[in-house]
């Protein structure tokens, strides 16, 4: 979706402050909640991304980043029916006048081993398309859900610059609709391609990971390819 | 640690509660998640197992080359997990920079947790468009005629910059080598540090 996080290549944002506080025990907490919706199979990556998406965009730009993962995380919850809305705010508003309340496992909760941890690969059931040095034109395609094609990148050309095998589609799995493996490469840009010539491009590159969909062969763009990329 | 928190409203707080609380009561999460998390990425970790890596690549060419062409391997060697990082060598005329402008994607297993700007809008806006100007501004300026290759972190993988040994480090050890390796030198904003007594 064309939403707030997509910022590559977006201006105004003012010079980055480099300032690094320690993490903060709230922050902890969140930390520790995507670990255990994750593991215990609540939501998974994709949708965790397409939660803190659809954040409005003037908090997304305003909010500290953990809070990004707080809003990301409820929202699929409750989505997914693993919390109740109303319930929820309930407890907000209880530890809104008692911070202090502390409540108890009904089962015995599970201990912390690391993040959890998920292979995306998958086994190929289909040959790639493209190979290394292929040139390729990335699809133009305003996708309304969940994609990882970012704006700056569409319609642009791009050389195959890595195969790396067939991974998790995030745009069906953050969805509902399946894993629906597919190849996945390093696609290169040149700089100028992507941003003109008038800027600081010269002699630099950009290189981006991306699944099968999002690409076209460069010089064989049919109509009927166009016709798709024009109704996204 | 403890329990401040002054850079959020105390209205977030309470919706992080309330959510940990509901998991509690579902028996997914404890309190010593949360404890065990501090210690994880505060006390524990940092970017020690990604520099030791950088520090091995540094006096073992076999090592250098098995990290670059299968760093999961590589890892696991030390004793780490890391399934889905991949290693960018800078070389002479050649300097690699690592971003997410989607999230902020970042290889934690080898790095902890990532920088705060790392996260932040101005560096994932920038990173790809204006990276020169970035590197300038975290004091990095590199020769003209060198190649910036930026990689947007935008699928499972996670990338890791393999930076060029410092000047003055000839007869380091692994461990004081290690120490030269900065997590902003694995980002790519950034040189690893030069040996005091060459400063």
């Amino acid at each position: 979706m064309d939403g707030i996080h997509d910022v590559g290549g977006m201006h105004g944002f003012g010079p980055i402050d480099r300032d690094d506080p320690a993490l903060e025990s709230w922050e902890a907490t969140v930390i520790a909640i995507n670990n255990a919706s994750m593991r215990a199979g609540l939501m998974n990556i994709d949708e965790f991304r397409h939660g803190i998406e659809r954040m409005a965009p003037a908090h997304y730009l305003s909010s500290p980043y953990f809070e990004h993962w707080l809003d990301g995380i409820t929202r699929v919850l409750i989505e997914k029916g693993h919390v109740d809305a109303d319930g929820l705010q309930q407890r907000v508003e209880l530890f809104q006048e008692e911070p202090d309340t502390r409540f108890e496992a009904v089962a015995d909760a599970p201990t912390f081993e690391g993040r959890a941890r998920f292979r995306y690969e998958r086994d190929a059931t289909a040959p790639a398309r493209f190979a290394v040095g292929d040139a390729v034109r990335m699809r133009t395609a305003n996708v309304r859900g969940h994609t990882r094609l970012p704006r700056y990148a569409r319609g642009k050309p791009a050389v195959i610059h890595t195969v790396h095998g067939v991974h998790v589609f995030p745009d069906t799995n953050a969805h509902g609709l399946g894993e629906q493996p597919t190849w996945l490469y390093s696609v290169r840009f040149d700089a100028v391609d992507l941003w003109s010539d008038d800027v600081e491009s010269d002699g630099q590159s950009i290189y981006l990971d991306a699944w099968e969909p999002y690409l076209l062969p460069r010089d064989s763009v049919t109509n009927e390819e166009e016709e798709e990329n024009a109704r996204g | 640690m403890g329990k401040d928190h002054p850079n959020v409203e105390d209205y977030v707080i309470s919706r992080v509660r309330a959510l940990e609380s509901i998991l509690i009561e579902k028996g997914l999460l404890s309190e010593d998640a949360v404890d065990a998390v501090v210690q994880r990425y505060e006390e524990d970790t940092g970017p020690l197992l990604g520099a030791r890596a950088v520090a091995r690549a540094w006096l073992d060419p076999a090592y250098r080359i098995r990290l670059i062409e299968d760093a999961p391997a590589a890892i696991a060697e030390l004793g780490g997990t890391a399934e889905e990082l991949r290693v960018m060598p800078n070389e002479d005329g050649v300097h690699n920079m690592v971003v997410c402008t989607l999230c902020s994607c970042y290889p934690w297993s080898v790095m902890g947790l990532p920088p705060k700007w790392y996260k932040e809008v101005a560096y994932r806006s920038r990173a790809v468009v204006a990276p020169g100007a970035v590197l300038a501004e975290f004091g990095l300026t590199l020769p003209e005629s060198t190649e910036i290759r930026v990689w947007d972190s935008s699928a499972e993988l996670r990338y890791m910059v393999l930076p060029q040994r410092p000047g003055g480090s000839e007869g380091m050890d692994e461990e004081a080598l290690a120490a030269l390796v900065t997590r902003d030198s694995m980002i790519g904003v950034a040189q690893p540090t030069v040996p005091a007594r060459v400063v």
